[in-house]
């Protein structure tokens, strides 16, 4: 205001009429983002702050909620199941890791280096991705009945005694892990072969020339140039295997004995079953903690990198 | 002395002599590949009679694996909604349906009443593509050329959300569907309780605004001198050059809202508000083998058809995604 006052002289005119482009140019940009605003506020950031504050209060949407302090937590920790669900989802997403991790890196290095039916391949490893989850789900449960369904009968045809799949605590959670790699390491595979072509051809002749075999270079070559995908995509899966749902809710709802029991599981039956929301949005907050921090590593990451 | 010898012989046309033919003969030019492209594997090495037998084993093991773990369980999915509830049972399975008949399709058609699943799907991913395109591009635009104060605030705010996976929060967000805050509305068993949740996805705004950034100012500024409102800036000059990008954010909303199972689960409960995917599996149990084998087939279908479509473009939306998310 002060300063305003040596071109005022000069430019009294000019000065509202910027103030005005100014406020004009907010109001328009504003304008533009305001559906934007909305569906985020309502939709995003809305139900971030709701998650924390109903977890520490009792709500049964009669009377106006009460705050409960840590009793919500109680509950959930409490539950038989609590402990059967982490350790399944943790057991879950390492062995998710191990087969949706480590066997699309592998089918992607044995791809590139293959120069005939690539487009074949690159298509048919991305074709289960397409399905609705749902059905890939809801397929491979007729493909693991005891009975008469294909994994038994295939090993019948080699003589091999069938297995129970689904219906033993020992195979179910595993039965869960095949089907949840089978219909997601198209995405991963086709990830990894575009970052493999990324690699300079030079490096390959260098490390040729210096002597190096082949387990040598992709040691050497191959996946230091990857190693950045390959440490997002490490993220990327922990964050998304750790919130299974699907899987347990169609095939097993998370029998046999708790066996595969989730935590995003567990939280859905206390919403809608078991009709306590408050320890269910418990468990929720719980969980979005420990996968906030695998988030905040991977933005971090991803930002360093490519920014 | 050596390498300078050696390397121009090798893309010249020695090594792997019937693969490099074969791709010459290629309908697709592969960019860099023919003179430059190489891998792990020497073309020494593959050339050598040995080299060049274990890339056959391996790429026959390849294509074999492939396709059986691909490409069977859909041609068994197939051919098994074709197949009698007793042939489905049989022991050893058949590998052709004994007769073939469409029965199985018919029935799932009409038991599941699949036309109007598979109309509520389309209404709900149609729906969801053009409101996510209309707030997330009109969004984008404004972040990224109208520059408002606070822009920067509301971009890491919109970003945030990416770090909140979707699921731990479904609860909240159910609650908020059920009632509308300040307008008190019940968005349950209706549209629009998949299609604004659709729309604010920080994702999308984020490669929009990428894009944008990329338009050359003055382009704007040309048109800005010639009387265009910012409006009619986006519509006319904005919008036209970014279709690739619009191609990539449309195509991953329409089949991130076909593919969706726990949302529509949770806000569409009314079995005649039903998405397809939350039809079949709600009644799963109490159909006939080969009828719900036939419905998945059926519901499987769209995307299937989208993926053969617009392949290329859902490929790059998922390099677009991972690489630079």
């Amino acid at each position: 205001m002060t300063t305003a006052s040596i071109p005022a002289a000069s430019g009294r005119g000019r000065q509202p009429t910027k103030l005005r482009r100014a406020v004009r140019r907010n109001v328009t940009a504003y304008g533009f983002l305001c559906g934007a605003l909305i569906c985020f506020a309502f939709f995003s950031w809305y139900p971030m702050v709701r998650e924390v504050i109903l977890s520490f209060q009792r709500t049964n949407f009669v009377d106006p909620p009460r705050w409960v302090g840590l009793e919500n937590f109680r509950t959930v920790i409490n539950d038989p199941a609590f402990g059967p669900a982490w350790v399944n989802t943790a057991v879950f997403t390492l062995l998710a890791l191990l087969c949706g991790y480590g066997i699309p890196f592998v089918t992607a290095i044995v791809l590139n280096e293959l120069r005939h039916a690539r487009a074949y391949l690159r298509f048919v490893v991305y074709l289960p991705v397409m399905l609705p989850p749902a059905v890939s789900v809801l397929l491979f449960q007729w493909f693991y009945n005891p009975d008469y369904g294909l994994f038994n009968q295939a090993l019948g045809l080699v003589h091999l005694p069938g297995l129970q799949w689904l219906n033993s605590t020992s195979t179910a959670l595993i039965s869960l892990v095949i089907v949840s790699t089978w219909m997601n390491m198209g995405s991963g595979t086709l990830i990894y072969l575009a970052a493999l072509q990324t690699i300079p051809s030079e490096l390959y002749e260098a490390a040729e020339l210096d002597g190096a075999g082949l387990f040598k270079r992709i040691r050497h070559v191959t996946i230091p140039q990857t190693k950045l995908i390959l440490l997002v995509m490490l993220l990327l899966q922990i964050v998304a295997t750790m919130q299974v749902f699907i899987e347990p809710y169609l095939l097993t709802g998370g029998g046999p004995e708790n066996a595969t029991v989730s935590v995003v599981y567990l939280m859905y039956q206390y919403a809608f079953n078991f009709g306590n929301l408050n320890a269910g949005n418990a468990l929720g907050l719980m969980l979005m903690i420990v996968l906030m921090v695998f988030s905040a590593i991977y933005l971090r990451v991803s930002r360093d990198n490519t920014v | 002395m050596t390498d300078v010898t050696v390397m121009p012989d090798s893309p010249a046309g020695t090594p792997a002599a019937p693969a490099r033919d074969d791709r010459r003969g290629q309908r697709r030019p592969r960019k860099p590949m023919n003179t430059q492209f190489r891998t792990a594997v020497s073309p020494h090495q593959l050339n050598t009679t040995r080299g060049r037998i274990i890339y056959w084993i391996v790429l026959t093991i390849v294509v074999v694996s492939f396709t059986a773990a691909f490409v069977f369980p859909l041609y068994w999915m197939v051919t098994g909604a074709m197949k009698s509830t007793e042939e489905l049972n049989s022991i050893p399975p058949t590998f052709l349906p004994s007769h073939f008949s469409l029965d199985g399709y018919l029935e799932a058609w009409d038991l599941l009443d699949l036309g109007t699943l598979l109309g509520n799907t389309a209404l709900y991913a149609g729906g969801a593509w053009l409101l996510t395109l209309a707030v997330d591009v009109s969004a984008a635009y404004a972040l990224s050329k109208l520059r408002p104060a606070l822009g920067k605030v509301v971009l890491a705010l919109m970003l945030s959300t990416l770090m909140i996976p979707p699921m731990v929060i479904m609860l909240p967000a159910y609650l908020t569907v059920k009632e509308v805050p300040i307008f008190g509305w019940n968005l349950l068993n209706t549209p629009w309780a998949i299609w604004l949740p659709a729309a604010a996805n920080g994702f999308n705004v984020f490669l929009l605004k990428r894009f944008f950034d990329s338009i050359p100012r003055e382009l704007l500024e040309a048109a800005e001198i010639d009387g265009a409102s910012p409006g009619r800036i986006l519509w006319s000059v904005v919008i036209p050059i970014s279709r690739p990008i619009l191609g990539v954010v449309s195509i991953l909303t329409v089949v991130n809202v076909w593919r969706d199972f726990v949302w529509p689960l949770l806000v569409l409960p009314d079995s005649d508000k039903m998405s397809v995917s939350i039809g079949i599996a709600s009644l799963s149990s109490q159909m006939p083998q080969n009828v719900l084998v036939a419905s998945l087939v059926i519901a499987s279908i769209p995307t299937i058809v989208v993926f053969f479509l617009f392949q290329r473009h859902i490929m790059a939306g998922l390099t677009a995604g991972s690489l630079k998310g």
